[in-house]
């Protein structure tokens, strides 16, 4: 069993990695009844006798002493690190593993990733070095940040460097929370062109979300709750957004109905490879399976379902229903219609009391209507967890490699194009030492060339599929 | 003589746990329909070739669990351990953290040599327990990275270190409709190393299997635990003890000696596919009677249509007629075609075993020219019936059964390696374009050789 470190960067990062640890303690306690800390639980938490002084003797077997997060928190202000340590997860985070600094980056991505960058680098190298000592075998690092801002978009992706550098084997998995277009951080569009750079780059995999999908998502839930249409009430356990029943309650605060859905994306993309199933799938797996080429590791998630009914009985109607949900726009994290544009390639992730039969029989129903690219005809990988989610009876987490992220990126660039041309605020990021008019012609080229990449792959949708003949042999 | 089963990854330990419970309830059956005595010999044999003694009276599986992480071995261990009626040996299996994430190259180029000489100690500690070896069985799938890449590596390792014991690979094929993205790459890159290193594999698709379960078993909810109990019957109907030879009460000492002399008379060929009939739910059992001409009527048809199951069979293929020149490549876009043999093995279990009638199978029309009927075709018996059914008959086919399931895995990688699609990821751990092109062009020449049978 291998583990994960969850690196969360700026305000956005940190206020999604809060729900996320106490999802991920529900989920833990639901499933453990018997409080041992096992090989599960170690995937993300160190299990802590905090009697020793000093760094907390860990304690690798037995009953559950005291559980720390294998985590590093990141933020160039105060405000938000420091609610997070006085609030009811105080106990959870390892107070040495946190950098933070008062004055903030400004929505700055140079502030963030130049000037923080070499401030904290030596720090940043230590936490991270830390964190790894504790881990047996580290699989993974999970990045939680925003793209819009100065420190998670600028020192989050920093980081990225520094973890190709110092743990070249180690996964890395970026959850980056794409600017919408009322976004009202006027320079987020520089800040996010430079960020995707690095994206690019040095990421293994990246996970976009933008916050107006997640905001779509719960007013659907919303309408659904409110309208009475339902016979019988929802289990409040099983909305994704809430975090009911969770280990610490919490003040629900504004976003924390998003950063559940967030929390919730991320421990279902874990679930396989914590918890036996018939059919596992490792971390690991997913980079092999769904980047086909080094620069075309953008996935699009979706999640459902949303909330389960409190009726028991779920006929098989209604598991056929979440694979078909899967697939609608409404369903996904980002703004892209999946089914009308061309996969590259998809994995089904699916948790509970579902068995091969059901998972093929909706491949087969689906298959007509999606469009693979000619090369991966039947490019599906997936996955079977015998452990549901809370409040669940089964899920189903869709991650698409899909030409339905181009619009996100076109978008981006157009929003970057329109305030570079008027050199608006540029001042303010060529003043910072080490940031040249060439890093944004650099980052908008990088993004360029990715935008065409999926154009070629579009372009090959309505040709049909060129079959190269085979090799001959003589007899 | 005792056969040490190796079982790779998470498809292989699943499923020789399922076979190991096959064989062992089996064994144990009281519905034997033969002597007492009779049964005890069956028992004992069964014993003597797949399962050791420890001190307190319950058999060991003679096996090795390995795989490159542990939910699934702590899994298997604790099924065995709480069935209470056999178990793994308590040091016999070898883990890792990390898993080899489906990736081929990983499995074969770092978890291989990495590890060759635990897994190799763990193999020879559970020779050693054998009084004599008659060889491996290694179960393992195609399509992702331990069982594949970990497997081919260790069938080389086999070949080397015990160049004179039989090996035998157990392949699962995958779903058509993937599992794993890149199983094409991985399948053929599986094939054309186990084609060198292994003395047969005998291969189970996944997707024929399926159907079982759902057409014949009436299973609704299918299950990997489904299937991999069908797989396990299959295998026990073909390994479990059968009569060394006609007219003889004792059983067969040197099976898979046995089994390769019979079916793999050149090594060009290789792939073996497996049918079992009758098959079918427990419910439908109670209310059916067989007779060996029929049972023996629908194998046949089996074999020369290559049908994967009693339903649905085709009664229309026909063997050509004798005295015509020849027949012909085999055409792999032609939808029904008859399916030659170079050899067949038939494995009956039962009652009345010995007034089973089996001329029909040894019609020369079904077999390429180059053996002679007597030599391509051999038969197995017993007269104690196999897990609850009155009669059991089995086949074991060197044919064409498996020339279109190969042709199209080779396309899809073909066409997936046209692109370059993936390739960067076994790139990265020493698996070039080479390696690729060796494999494909391997597998086009057994693609080529199987087809021209029929001349």
């Amino acid at each position: 069993m291998t583990q994960s470190v969850v690196l969360q960067v700026g305000q956005c990062g940190n206020q999604i990695g809060c729900c996320f640890w106490g999802l991920a303690l529900r989920e833990h306690a639901a499933v453990n009844q018997k409080a041992i800390y096992d090989e599960a639980i170690s995937s993300f938490f160190r299990n802590v006798d905090t009697r020793v002084v000093g760094d907390g003797g860990s304690i690798s077997k037995g009953k559950i002493c005291s559980l720390k997060a294998r985590a590093v928190l990141i933020d160039m202000e105060e405000g938000v690190v420091n609610e997070i340590l006085q609030g009811p997860l105080r106990d959870v985070f390892d107070s040495k593993q946190l950098i933070t600094d008062i004055s903030g980056s400004g929505n700055n991505w140079a502030v963030g990733h130049k000037v923080f960058g070499s401030l904290y680098q030596e720090q940043i190298l230590e936490k991270l070095r830390k964190s790894a000592e504790h881990c047996d075998c580290l699989q993974c690092f999970f990045i939680i940040h925003s793209m819009g801002g100065g420190t998670g978009s600028g020192l989050g992706t920093f980081l990225l460097k520094v973890l190709e550098d110092e743990f070249p084997e180690v996964y890395r998995f970026v959850t980056s929370i794409y600017p919408s277009g009322e976004d009202d951080v006027i320079t987020s569009p520089y800040n996010s062109m430079l960020a995707m750079k690095e994206l690019n780059e040095h990421a293994d995999c990246v996970l976009p979300i933008d916050n107006q999908s997640l905001f779509d998502i719960i007013s659907k839930i919303d309408l659904m709750v409110n309208s009475g249409k339902l016979g019988t009430a929802i289990k409040p356990k099983s909305l994704v957004t809430s975090s009911a029943g969770a280990f610490k309650k919490r003040q629900e605060k504004p976003f924390d109905a998003m950063n559940n859905i967030v929390a919730n994306l991320l421990l279902n993309l874990t679930s396989s490879a914590r918890f036996e199933g018939s059919l596992n799938m490792d971390l690991n797996e997913i980079s092999m399976n769904l980047v086909p080429f080094p620069q075309l590791h953008y996935l699009v998630s979706s999640l459902t379902p949303l909330y389960t009914l409190a009726d028991v009985n779920i006929p098989s109607r209604r598991l056929d229903q979440m694979f078909s949900d899967a697939f609608s726009k409404d369903h996904q994290l980002i703004r892209a219609d999946p089914k009308h544009s061309l996969y590259l390639a998809c994995a089904l992730m699916v948790r509970g009391n579902v068995q091969i039969s059901d998972l093929r029989r909706n491949i087969e129903r689906l298959k007509p209507s999606l469009r693979f690219v000619s090369w991966n005809q039947e490019g599906w990988k997936t996955s079977l967890c015998s452990v549901p989610p809370v409040g669940h009876s089964h899920s189903l987490l869709a991650l698409a490699n899909n030409t339905c992220v181009k619009p996100t990126f076109i978008e981006l660039r157009e929003r970057f194009t329109r305030l570079y041309r008027k050199r608006a605020h540029l001042h303010h990021y060529l003043q910072i030492e080490g940031m040249e008019e060439s890093c944004f012609t650099e980052a908008l080229s990088s993004l360029s060339a990715l935008i065409q990449e999926y154009n070629q792959l579009d372009a090959t949708k309505s040709m049909p599929a060129e079959e190269l003949p085979r090799l001959s042999v003589a007899v | 003589m005792s056969i040490v089963t190796v079982q790779l990854g998470q498809c292989g330990n699943q499923i020789g746990f399922e076979v190991f419970d096959a064989l062992f309830s089996d064994s144990h059956c009281p519905q034997g329909l033969c002597s007492k005595r009779e049964n005890e010999a069956y028992q004992a044999s069964c014993k003597e070739r797949f399962f050791s003694e420890e001190e307190n009276g319950v058999p060991i599986a003679r096996a090795v669990l390995v795989d490159m992480e542990p939910k699934v071995i702590n899994q298997t261990l604790s099924k065995a351990a709480h069935s209470g009626r056999w178990n793994y040996g308590q040091h016999s299996c070898f883990c890792q953290k990390q898993g080899s994430g489906n990736n081929w190259a990983y499995g074969y180029s770092v978890h291989g040599p990495r590890h060759e000489e635990s897994i190799m100690n763990l193999i020879q500690k559970e020779v050693e327990k054998c009084d004599s070896l008659n060889g491996f069985f290694i179960i393992m799938s195609m399509a992702g990275g331990t069982g594949s890449g970990l497997g081919a590596f260790a069938t080389q390792n086999l070949q080397d270190q015990y160049s004179n014991s039989l090996k035998m690979n157990q392949i699962i094929w995958p779903y058509g409709t993937g599992e794993v993205i890149v199983q094409n790459y991985n399948s053929i890159l599986t094939l054309s190393h186990l084609y060198r290193s292994s003395d047969a594999l005998l291969v189970h698709e996944n997707d024929a299997v399926h159907k079982i379960c759902a057409k014949l078993m009436n299973i609704k909810q299918i299950s990997f635990r489904d299937i991999n109990q069908v797989l396990a019957h299959q295998l026990g109907s073909v390994f479990q003890p059968t009569y060394s030879e006609e007219g003889s009460f004792h059983y067969r000492r040197n099976p898979l000696g046995d089994l390769m002399e019979n079916l793999v008379p050149h090594p060009e060929f290789k792939m073996l596919g497996v049918r079992n009939i009758p098959q079918m739910s427990e419910n439908s059992l109670a209310y059916s009677t067989f007779t060996w001409a029929g049972l023996l009527k629908h194998l046949r048809q089996m074999l020369i249509s290559n049908a994967k199951m009693e339903e649905g069979i085709d009664w229309q293929v026909r063997p050509p007629l004798s005295g015509l020149p020849t027949r012909g490549k085999m055409s792999l876009n032609k939808e029904f075609h008859f399916n030659t043999s170079i050899a067949n093995l038939v494995i009956l279990r039962g009652k009345d075993v010995h007034s089973a009638e089996l001329g029909a199978f040894k019609d020369p029309a079904l077999y390429t020219s180059w053996l002679e009927p007597v030599h391509a075709f051999s038969v197995w018996k017993t007269q104690r019936a196999f897990s609850k059914y009155e009669k059991s008959a089995a086949l074991v086919s060197n044919s064409q059964f498996l020339v279109k399931p190969l042709d199209t895995i080779v396309g899809k990688a073909w066409n997936m390696f046209a692109s370059k699609a993936y390739i960067h990821q076994y790139t990265k751990f020493g698996i070039e374009e080479e390696d690729f092109l060796d494999s494909f062009t391997l597998l086009e020449q057994v693609i080529a050789s199987y087809c021209n049978l029929g001349f």
